[in-house]
């Protein structure tokens, strides 16, 4: 299915967010184009987002990503209304959350969102299994019903023996697990994720992104995810959204980005990574149904490239034929599999350092 | 000839001064003095008096001397007084009652129900064979000397107030967390309470009601120890982790979930030390209170003091000063629980 087919889960619209005493006398002039520094300055307003347009489509997972202070966490929290926009729209399902009134707005946190923090936000004093059960405790419901849905999430996050436990008396891998487990409990169709895996270790991290894409092949929620490391990115998005000051530099599929970033800004943050790791064959082969005249093998459009050079054992002479389903849907010579291992030109015509 | 004449001359006030000045007003100190040394002392820079009201009042005698401020102050005190004790006598008239049914109660219960009741109630809240111990020496030691219903009653006035100041205080503690006006307004006059000196707040009190009313030390203590309860419920909930309240509503809970379910649960150790401040600070006040009738361990430091029967006087301190042992570690054990359980 392609991009395009998908229904849209959450549509936000020329979202705007002003912090400061008086954000709607400085509105005009930032929709005229006043920067985040002047706007400062000048004005002593702090532009949080800048004309926001993204489309959230049901079941993917969306990562917002960009550097501290971009305004990842304060567009997240625009989604359930934690925070109050300056002007524009949310709609989730065609309805504007925006308008919503104080109970409606509670139905919608309890029944259509659920969030999971950086810093896990655990309720300290209510047991592992009273916390992975608080969006149902919320609605009213008595222990004993919620009780077998709560032990159910935190089985399948992997929690199984410690519900009478306390948060602190668990690591911080663990209490991450539960605070899934306190969003899955919720089954709200979307979910939230606010850096949810920056405070943990890195191989922890991995543990829990891997258990985030196991659970989201069985649950098909729509995930909004926000992180600003690059690798976790990549390995989440079925479409990313760049973030800088407050406006969406690029948004699209990640491969997509990768090859051809439109900002010296994402220049420079791709630059780092390890592209035979995440650039796929698709995003690299020439599209045709025509077989090659020689070919050394069959690889899939998902393959990673790095996949493909150890097949190729190292040599740069070779063609593959890409297939999908059975089906052949491109070649993939070596060579231009290496020409892609290159950062984008801009990177090395010293873009780099005019962007530090 | 006064240093400050060329005041009122200026103003061209002569007139005023002489019509009001009828030499019937008190003479200043400084003009007693002078008259007993019976010399003119030659006015001098070095001399010169500050414009204070006396010193005004020896230029003009219409003008009013300090004493008439007082004694304004007082005359005014008298004339609202009646007013505001049809209001205030009917709302703090339960208190009285509860105080003389605790005193009653506590006096003509049997000692052998007393005492273990005590002990009980030490033991649910602290779980310490130490502090059970502790507190059934002293008591038995303080009943030893026969001074058991000075002790009870000190310990019944206190358990009342202290309950009453709980219940006040958390409720004004809530709203001061919740209101930033409130709070600018609530805290000059929670400052002015506790910088006050206890004997001070006892004067006007004294005025409004009678001193055989026990409801007249009740106020007194309520006014000085409900301060630490309030102060810390507004800290306490104020300092509630705040990505632990967005959590709360991220899940879509209420205010009152909020507050019933996250915010005083996790303020609860600030709210055990305000209470525990709060039992110390009537202590305190208790033994000051024996001079407006509060019964108790107090009447007998006053004897001491009154009638130099030394004895008296440090035996009842030490009875004091063990009760407030007892009421500090008892609150502190209660504090270290709910500690514990929450953080472990
Ligand atoms: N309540 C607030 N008042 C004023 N300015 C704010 C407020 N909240 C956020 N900002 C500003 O808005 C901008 C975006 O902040 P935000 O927290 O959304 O960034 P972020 O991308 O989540 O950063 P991080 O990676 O550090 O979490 C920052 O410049 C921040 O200073
Ligand atoms: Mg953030």
């Amino acid at each position: 299915m392609t991009r395009s087919e998908k229904t849209t889960k959450i549509a936000i619209r020329n979202l705007y967010k002003i912090f400061g005493a008086n954000p709607a006398s400085v509105l005009d002039k930032v929709k005229a184009g006043m920067s985040k520094e002047e706007l400062m300055e000048s004005h002593r307003h702090v532009l949080g987002l800048n004309n926001i347009n993204v489309d959230i489509k049901e079941g993917d997972i969306t990562v917002m990503m960009g550097l501290s202070g971009s305004g990842k966490s304060t567009l997240i929290r625009h989604l359930n209304r934690l925070i109050e926009p300056t002007a524009g729209e949310v709609l989730l399902n065609g309805e504007n959350v925006v308008d919503l009134g104080p109970k409606e707005l509670r139905r919608l946190r309890r029944e259509e969102m659920s969030m999971v923090f950086q810093h896990f936000a655990l309720l300290p004093h209510r047991t592992v299994l009273e916390n992975a059960g608080m969006a149902l405790d919320v609605r009213g419901l008595p222990r004993s019903e919620y009780e077998s849905e709560a032990q159910k999430w935190l089985d399948r996050v992997g929690l199984t023996d410690v519900g009478a436990q306390y948060p602190h008396q668990l690591s911080g891998g663990m209490q991450q697990r539960v605070g899934i487990a306190r969003a899955l409990t919720s089954n709200s169709p979307v979910m939230l994720m606010d850096e949810a895996f920056s405070a943990l270790d890195p191989l922890i991290r991995t543990d829990m992104q891997d258990l985030l894409l196991e659970l989201q092949d069985e649950l098909k929620k729509t995930v909004v995810f926000i992180s600003h490391d690059l690798d976790e990115a990549l390995k989440l998005a079925d479409h990313l959204v760049i973030l800088k000051d407050g406006f969406v530099v690029q948004q699209g599929e990640p491969q997509e980005i990768l090859m051809q970033p439109n900002d010296p800004y994402i220049v420079d943050f791709i630059s780092d990574i390890n592209r035979a790791r995440v650039l796929r064959v698709r995003s690299v082969m020439e599209k045709t149904g025509e077989a090659p005249a020689e070919v050394a093998g069959d690889v899939d459009r998902d393959d990673t490239l790095e996949e493909v050079i150890a097949r190729s054992e190292g040599r740069t002479d070779l063609t593959f034929r890409v297939m999908h389903k059975g089906r052949q849907v491109g070649v993939l010579k070596m060579t231009d599999l290496v020409k892609a291992l290159v950062p984008t030109a801009a990177a090395e015509d010293g873009l780099r350092s005019s962007a530090a | 000839m006064a240093t400050y004449d060329f005041v009122f001359e200026g103003l061209g006030l002569e007139d005023w001064c002489e019509a009001g000045g009828d030499g019937a007003a008190p003479m200043s100190m400084d003009a007693l003095m002078a008259q007993s040394s019976g010399e003119e002392a030659a006015p001098s820079l070095w001399d010169l008096p500050f414009p204070s009201m006396d010193a005004l009042n020896e230029a003009c005698a219409a003008f009013p001397q300090s004493r008439n401020v007082t004694l304004g102050l007082e005359n005014g005190f008298l004339a609202v007084k009646d007013s505001i004790s049809v209001v205030l006598d009917p709302i703090t008239q339960p208190l009285s009652w509860m105080l003389d049914g605790a005193l009653y109660a506590i006096l003509n219960t049997p000692w052998w129900i007393v005492i273990p009741l005590i002990l009980a109630v030490v033991w649910m809240v602290s779980k310490s064979w130490q502090l059970l111990g502790f507190v059934a020496l002293s008591i038995g030691g303080l009943a030893f000397i026969d001074y058991y219903s000075y002790a009870m009653q000190t310990l019944a006035i206190i358990m009342v107030c202290a309950f009453l100041c709980v219940l006040l205080g958390v409720p004004i503690g809530i709203a001061m967390s919740r209101s930033d006006r409130l709070r600018a307004g609530t805290i000059p006059i929670l400052d002015m309470l506790q910088t006050l000196p206890p004997f001070v707040y006892l004067i006007p009190l004294i005025f409004l009601f009678s001193v055989t009313e026990p409801k007249l030390y009740g106020i007194a203590i309520i006014l000085y120890a409900i301060v630490p309860v309030i102060r810390l419920t507004d800290l306490g909930i104020r300092m509630v982790d705040e990505s632990v309240i967005e959590a709360a509503e991220a899940f879509g809970m209420t205010d009152r979930q909020k507050l019933y379910g996250v915010q005083i649960p996790l303020a609860l150790p600030n709210i055990m030390a305000g209470v525990n401040q709060t039992i110390m600070m009537s202590l305190a006040m208790v033994v000051i209170a024996s001079l407006v009738s509060a019964p108790g361990l107090g009447v007998l430091v006053l004897r001491g003091i009154n009638n130099l029967e030394l004895g008296v006087g440090l035996v009842s301190g030490l009875g004091i000063v063990l009760l407030a042992v007892i009421l500090d570690r008892t609150t502190k054990a209660a504090l270290d629980r709910i500690n514990a359980a929450q953080k472990g």
